[in-house]
C-alpha cells in the first residue's frame, strides 16, 4: 500500500466538499473492494475519505411501496433484516449470497453499487427491480446508472446516500458461482411489478449488469418459466475467461432466469 | 493398547499452542536489527537482462543495499541444484541448467527473481524495488509442455527444451502383448498443474555473526539438514558446521517445503553483506509464482487385456513440464515416483513406460503431495476403468480379478510390493459406499433431471521413502535413511531427538505416543524436538509419508538401545545377571522374582552413578540410532466416490465419499483420518477445481486465489473414512504411511465417477462445470451424428 492522507467527515456535505477539492480522494466505505486493491499496489488514492463516522446513512426502512436502504448498510444488514426479508426477500437473499460473512458484515450496498464490478450481485438487484439510486446531488434511475464496467453516472464529487427498491409482486435472484472469487459467474435477476417486467443480469457482460428485453417481453404474456423455454441469449458481448466461455455465460443466463422465474 | 499408546485417538499436543495463537511460525521470529529483503521478480517469462540500474532504487529512503544477479556471481555464490541424476535412455545424463539464486542474463519465468532490495522496512523495500530499471529484450515464451520439443530451447545446455528422455519396462514385451490383445483401450490425459498454497508462505531469516563467523537461518522448510547440505556443499555459502538451520513451526508443506529456494540462498548471503539480520516473507501473489508448482503431465496410455478381461500390458507415455529450472527433487518425480507405480494393484506382466522431461517458462515443478503417484494411480485407474465400460465388465469384479494375491510380488517396474489385501478393501468400500443401492439412487436422481455416477480408484504408493542403496541406485543423491535419539533425564522424562519434520502431521503427538507405550510414562513426559540443526544430529525430513514408516523406526532403534543400557542399571542397582532383567510395563524385574525396581529409579541411577563404576559401565541414558528401511511401503485402498451433475449448468456435486484405506498399523486413528480428510479434499481440488493456467505468453492468468480455485467445505461430502490393515514387514512397527493416499486416490476416483455420469470419457481435470457442460453438450453431438 502507498500513503495517502485521512479523512474521517461526519456529514455527506462535508465528505462532498473533501471529494470536490481533492481529485485524488476516493469514499471509503466498507473497503472490501478499495482497500484490496490499494494493498497490491494496483490503485494509489491520495486520500481516504472515510464515511464510517457519518451519521444516517445507513439503515432501513419502509416507505409507502419502496424499501429504502440507506448507502453505508452492511449486506449482512440487508441479508437478516426482517423487513427486507417480509417486503423483499429476493434481496435478502441476494445479499445473503454476496461473499463469506466477513465481506457481509464490512461491505456497503452503496460501495456496490458505486463500484459496478461487472460480477458483483447488487447490480442485478437495482436493475431487476428498477430502483432509484439517491445521491448527495440528485436522483438517478436504474436504467440511468450503470455505465460500463467500473463506470457509473456518479460524478466526482457525488455522493450515494440512499437506494430506492419498488416493491415487487414476484422477485428472485438465481447466482451462479464463479468458483474462485464466489462472485457471479453469472447472476439473474427477474421481477415482476404490475406491467413492469424486469430480467436483469450480472456477471456476464462485457459491460456489467444488463436487462434482456427479449426475455421480458416474452415473459408479458406470463410470467412463468414456460414463457422463456427454448429461448436464448446471443453470446456476442459476453465475456469468456478461464472460468466459462461466453457460450457457457449465455447459456447460463437462460437456465438461470428460468431457475428464477420457477423461485419467484 | 494403553490410553496413550499407539493405537489411541490421543489428542494433538501441539493443537493447544497452534490454536490459541501460541504458535511459532518464521514469520513470528524477529531478530534484533532485522532488515526486509524485497525481491523485484520477472515481469516476462522469457528475456534477456540487458540492463539493470540500481541507482535510483539505492537512493530511496531505508534502503540499505540492492543487489542484482551480477553482485551473486562476482560472489561466487553457486546455483541451486537438482539432487537427482536421471540418466536418458541413450546414457547421458540429464540437462541441468544453470540456475543462479538471481537471474544475471536471462530470465526463465514469470517470478524469476531479477534483483532484491535490502531496506529498513518492507514499505521501504518495496517502494524501492519499484525504482529498479531493467531493460529486457523479451524472447517467445513456451509454456505448454507438448510444445515445448519444437521451442526455440530456453537454456543453451538442453537443446529441444528437453531434460531427459527416460524410459523403464519393457518394450518389446508391451508391443507383443499389445499385438495379440483381445482389447486395448487408449487414453490421453492431462495431469493439471497446481499450485500447493500452504496456509503459511514460505519465509527465511537470515543472520550472520561476525564473531563466531557462524550463519543462522530460520526457514519454513521440511528438511532442515537437507537445506544446510545443499546451501553448505552446493551453492557454497558456508561449511557445514558453520551453518545452522532451524525450522519453527511450519504451516504445511505438501511438499513445497522440500526445496531449496532461491530467496533463502539470497537472505544467507545478504545477511553477511549488510552485517545485519535479513528476512523474507512471501506474500501470497509471489508464493503462486514462486513456490515449486506439482503434476503437469501430458500422458498417452494404452492397457492390453486378454481374455476376461485379465490386463496383459500398460505402456505410457508421458511428457513431464518441470519448468523453468529444475528444482529439488524434480527429475525423480515423473521418473521412478511415477512409471515405478504403473502397476497399481494388479497382476500385469509386460509394463514400459517413456518420459520425456521438459523446460518451459513457467514456475519450477516438483514433488507435490503424492509427487508422482497420483499421477500413476490417475492413469492406471482411469484405464482400468474405461477398459471395463469398453468391455462391459463390472469395474469391481475387472479390478478383483487382476489384482494381486499372493506377496511379496515383484512388479515389472522395479517394485517388490510386501504386503497387501486389496480384495479386503475392495469389499469393505463397496459395503461402506452402499454401491448395491447406487441404481436405486441413480433413478432418484434422473426423476430430478440430474445424472448420478460412481467412481473407483483402487490405489496404490509406495511411501516410506526408501532404502537409501535403493534410491542411491536410481541415481538420488542423498541416502533416505532417518535419525533419532532418545535422551532420557534424570527424572525419567524423556527427550525425542528425530529428523523427521512436523508440518502439520502431529509428530509431537505420535512419536510421543510410541514412547509412552514403550517406557510406560505419561505422554505428558515426553517431548520431541526436530527442526533444528544443532540440536537434531542429522536428517532427512519429511516427506513421501516417510515419518511414521523411517522416523519412528529410528525412534525404535534408539529405544532399544536405551532398554539395553537401563537393563544394566537395574542390574547393578539389584545386584542380578543383566540377562535376567525383564522390563515390562515400565518396572525392571528380575526374572521369577519378585525383586523389581521403577523406570524413574533406573533413570536416576543411570546418572548419579552410584551403583556402578566408570570401569563397568558408562553413566548417563541417552542412545541414538540411524534406520535405514529395507523396502519402500506399500498403503493402498479403494476409494469410491459418487457424484450429481446437474446437466443443465454441468455443476458436480460430490454426494458421497467412501475411503478403505490399509495404512499398516495406525499410532493415531485420529491423526489418520485427519490426514486422509485432508488428502482427499487436495485430490477432490485437483479433479474438480484447481488449475495452474498460463496464456501463451507465460503469464499465470489463475494466479491468485480470485481466480485459483481452492476446495472449500462446501465442496466436500462428510467422508467415510475406514481401514483395513495388513502389517508391514520392512520396519519395526508395521507402518505404512497415511499422508498422502486422499490425494492420490482421489482424482481417478472422481473423474471416473463423473465420466459414469455423463456417459462419455471425454473429460480433462479439473471438471468445472463449463468443462462437464460441454462434455456433456459434445457427447450428445457425437449421439446425434452416430
Ligand atoms: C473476498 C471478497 C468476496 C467478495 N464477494 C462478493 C460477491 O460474491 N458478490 C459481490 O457482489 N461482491 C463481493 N465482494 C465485494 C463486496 O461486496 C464489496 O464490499 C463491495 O463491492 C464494495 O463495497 P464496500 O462498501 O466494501 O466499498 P469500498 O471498497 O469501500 O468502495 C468501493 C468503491 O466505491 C466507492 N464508494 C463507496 N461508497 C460510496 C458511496 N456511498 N457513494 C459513492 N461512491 C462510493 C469507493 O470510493 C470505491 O471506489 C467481495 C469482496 C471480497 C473482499
Amino acid at each position: 500500500m502507498y500513503a495517502f492522507t485521512y479523512h474521517r467527515p461526519t456529514t455527506v456535505r462535508q465528505a462532498v466538499n473533501l471529494l470536490a477539492k481533492n481529485s485524488e480522494a476516493k469514499l471509503l466505505a466498507g473497503g472490501h473492494s478499495l482497500i484490496p486493491v490499494m494493498k497490491l499496489r494496483l490503485g494509489s488514492p491520495g486520500a481516504l475519505i472515510d464515511m464510517n463516522k457519518i451519521e444516517g446513512l445507513s439503515g432501513i426502512e419502509l416507505k409507502g411501496r419502496s424499501l429504502v436502504i440507506g448507502a453505508m448498510t452492511r449486506h449482512g444488514e440487508v441479508a437478516t433484516s426482517q423487513v427486507v426479508k417480509e417486503a423483499l426477500p429476493a434481496l435478502a437473499d441476494l445479499a445473503g449470497m454476496i461473499g463469506d460473512p466477513a465481506v457481509r458484515h464490512r461491505g456497503t450496498i452503496g460501495g456496490a453499487i458505486a463500484h459496478n464490478d461487472p460480477s458483483a450481485d447488487y447490480p442485478a438487484a437495482v436493475l431487476g427491480l428498477g430502483a432509484t439510486i439517491i445521491t448527495s446531488k440528485r436522483r438517478i434511475e436504474a436504467d440511468e446508472f450503470f455505465k460500463g464496467m467500473f463506470e457509473t453516472a456518479l460524478e466526482p464529487d457525488e455522493i450515494i446516500t440512499k437506494v430506492s427498491f419498488p416493491l415487487a409482486k414476484k422477485a428472485a435472484y438465481q447466482k451462479f458461482k464463479q468458483p474462485a472469487s464466489g462472485f457471479a459467474l453469472v447472476g439473474v435477476f427477474v421481477s415482476k411489478r404490475g406491467a413492469d417486467i424486469r430480467v436483469a443480469v450480472t456477471g456476464a457482460g462485457a459491460s456489467g449488469a444488463f436487462r434482456v428485453t427479449a426475455f421480458e417481453e416474452a415473459l408479458k404474456k406470463r410470467f412463468s418459466p414456460k414463457s422463456i423455454e427454448g429461448m436464448t441469449v446471443p453470446a456476442t458481448g459476453l465475456n469468456g475467461d478461464i472460468h466459462g466461455s461466453a457460450e457457457y455465460r449465455a447459456h447460463l443466463i437462460a437456465v438461470l432466469a428460468r431457475r428464477a422465474l420457477a423461485a419467484a | 493398547m494403553s490410553a496413550t499408546g499407539i493405537g489411541a485417538a490421543v489428542r494433538r499436543k501441539e493443537d493447544l499452542r497452534f490454536i490459541t495463537g501460541k504458535g511459532q511460525y518464521t514469520d513470528d521470529i524477529s531478530r534484533p536489527g532485522e532488515t526486509r529483503a524485497v525481491f523485484l521478480r520477472s515481469p516476462h517469462a522469457h528475456a534477456k537482462i540487458k540492463r539493470v540500474d540500481t541507482k535510483a532504487a539505492a537512493a530511496m529512503p531505508g534502503v540499505i543495499a540492492v543487489l542484482t544477479g551480477a553482485d551473486l556471481a562476482q560472489d561466487k555464490i553457486g546455483n541451486l541444484i537438482c539432487g537427482w541424476m536421471i540418466h536418458s535412455k541413450d546414457g547421458s545424463p540429464m540437462k541441468m541448467a544453470p540456475h543462479p539464486a538471481i537471474a544475471a542474463n536471462k530470465v526463465c519465468c514469470v517470478g524469476d527473481q531479477v534483483a532484491v532490495v535490502i531496506a529498513e522496512t518492507l514499505a521501504e523495500g518495496k517502494d524501492a524495488a519499484e525504482k529498479i530499471k531493467v531493460d529486457y529484450e523479451v524472447l517467445p515464451a513456451v509454456v505448454d509442455a507438448a510444445k515445448a520439443q519444437s521451442a526455440p530451447a530456453i537454456h543453451e545446455s538442453a537443446p529441444k527444451n528437453t531434460i531427459y528422455q527416460w524410459h523403464l519396462g519393457d518394450a518389446k514385451a508391451v508391443d507383443a502383448a499389445i499385438k495379440s490383445a483381445k482389447h486395448v483401450t487408449r487414453l490421453d490425459i492431462v495431469n493439471n498443474r497446481l499450485v500447493p498454497n500452504a496456509m503459511e508462505p514460505r519465509v527465511a531469516i537470515a543472520e550472520y555473526d561476525s564473531g563466531t563467523d557462524n550463519l543462522t537461518l530460520w526457514n519454513t522448510t521440511q528438511n532442515p539438514h537437507v537445506a544446510r547440505l545443499v546451501i553448505s556443499a552446493f551453492v557454497g555459502m558456508a561449511p557445514e558446521h558453520k551453518l545452522r538451520v532451524i525450522a519453527p513451526d511450519v504451516g504445511g508443506g505438501f511438499g513445497s517445503k522440500i526445496f531449496i529456494y532461491p530467496e533463502e540462498v539470497v537472505c544467507l548471503w545478504a545477511a553477511r553483506l549488510v552485517g545485519r539480520p535479513v528476512k523474507w516473507t512471501s506474500d501470497r501473489s509471489e508464493a503462486f509464482v514462486a513456490d515449486a508448482h506439482g503434476r503437469d503431465h501430458i500422458t498417452h496410455a494404452e492397457m492390453a487385456f486378454g481374455e476376461g478381461g485379465k490386463i496383459t500390458a500398460i505402456k505410457v507415455k508421458t511428457i513431464a513440464n518441470l519448468g523453468a529450472y529444475m528444482s529439488t527433487f524434480s527429475s525423480s518425480v515423473p521418473t521412478y515416483l511415477y512409471a515405478t507405480l504403473l502397476s497399481g494393484q494388479y497382476d500385469i506382466p509386460a509394463i514400459y513406460c517413456e518420459v520425456d522431461a521438459v523446460y518451459t517458462n513457467t514456475a519450477p515443478v516438483d514433488a507435490y503431495r503424492g509427487a508422482g503417484r497420483p499421477e500413476a494411480t490417475f492413469v492406471v485407474e482411469r484405464l482400468v476403468e474405461v477398459g471395463a465400460r469398453e468391455e462391459g465388465m463390472d469395474p469391481a469384479e475387472l479390478r478383483r480379478k487382476n489384482f494381486i494375491k499372493t506377496f511379496p510380488h515383484q512388479t515389472p517396474v522395479i517394485m517388490n510390493y510386501d504386503a497387501g489385501d486389496y480384495g479386503a478393501s475392495l469389499k469393505k468400500a463397496l459395503d461402506l459406499a452402499d454401491v448395491k443401492g447406487f441404481d436405486k439412487r441413480k433413478r432418484e436422481s434422473e426423476r430430478a433431471g440430474k445424472l448420478r455416477g460412481l467412481g473407483y480408484s483402487s490405489y496404490i504408493e509406495a511411501c516410506g521413502i526408501a532404502p537409501s542403496q535403493a534410491v542411491g541406485s536410481l541415481g538420488c543423491g542423498v541416502g533416505l535413511w532417518e535419525s533419532a535419539e532418545v535422551r532420557v533425564n534424570p527424572t525419567g522424562s524423556v527427550e525425542v531427538l528425530t529428523g523427521s519434520h512436523s508440518h502439520g502431521q502431529g509428530h509431537e503427538t505420535t512419536f510421543a505416543q510410541l514412547v509412552s507405550e514403550r517406557l510406560s510414562i505419561p505422554i505428558e513426559n515426553v517431548s520431541v524436538v526436530h527442526g533444528d540443526t544443532d540440536k537434531v544430529q542429522f536428517g532427512m525430513g519429511t516427506y513421501g509419508s516417510r515419518s511414521g514408516a523411517v522416523g519412528m523406526s529410528a525412534v525404535v532403534k534408539a529405544l532399544d538401545k536405551v532398554e539395553a543400557k537401563a537393563k544394566k542399571v537395574a542390574a547393578y542397582m539389584m545386584e542380578a545377571a543383566e540377562g535376567d532383567i525383564v522390563f515390562k510395563d515400565g518396572k525392571f524385574t528380575v526374572a521369577g522374582t519378585d525383586k523389581s525396581v521403577a523406570w524413574g529409579d533406573v533413570t536416576l541411577n543411570a546418572y548419579i552413578a552410584h551403583k556402578f563404576a566408570g570401569s563397568q559401565l558408562e553413566p548417563g541414558l541417552k542412545e541414538g540410532a540411524f534406520y535405514d528401511p529395507t523396502n519402500f511401503t506399500f498403503p493402498a485402498g479403494c476409494h469410491i466416490c459418487e457424484v450429481e451433475i446437474d446437466p443443465e449448468t454441468g455443476n458436480t456435486e460430490i454426494v458421497g465419499w467412501t475411503a478403505v484405506d490399509d495404512f499398516g498399523t495406525v499410532v493415531n486413528p485420529m491423526i489418520v483420518e485427519g490426514q486422509v480428510h485432508g488428502g482427499v479434499a487436495q485430490g477432490i481440488g485437483q479433479a474438480l477445481l484447481e488449475s495452474a493456467i498460463y496464456n501463451a505468453e507465460g503469464q499465470l492468468v489463475s494466479g491468485s486465489f480470485m481466480d485459483y480455485t481452492m476446495p472449500r467445505a462446501e465442496n466436500l461430502p462428510s467422508l467415510k473414512v475406514d481401514t483395513t490393515m495388513t502389517k508391514c514387514p520392512s520396519n519395526p512397527l508395521g507402518i505404512k504411511g497415511c499422508g498422502e493416499a486422499g490425494a492420490i486416490a482421489a482424482p481417478a476416483a472422481v473423474v471416473n465417477a463423473i465420466t459414469d455420469a455423463i456417459g462419455s470419457e471425454d473429460l480433462a481435470m479439473p471438471a468445472t462445470p463449463p468443462a462437464v457442460w460441454a462434455a456433456i453438450r459434445k457427447a450428445a453431438k457425437m449421439q446425434k451424428a452416430a
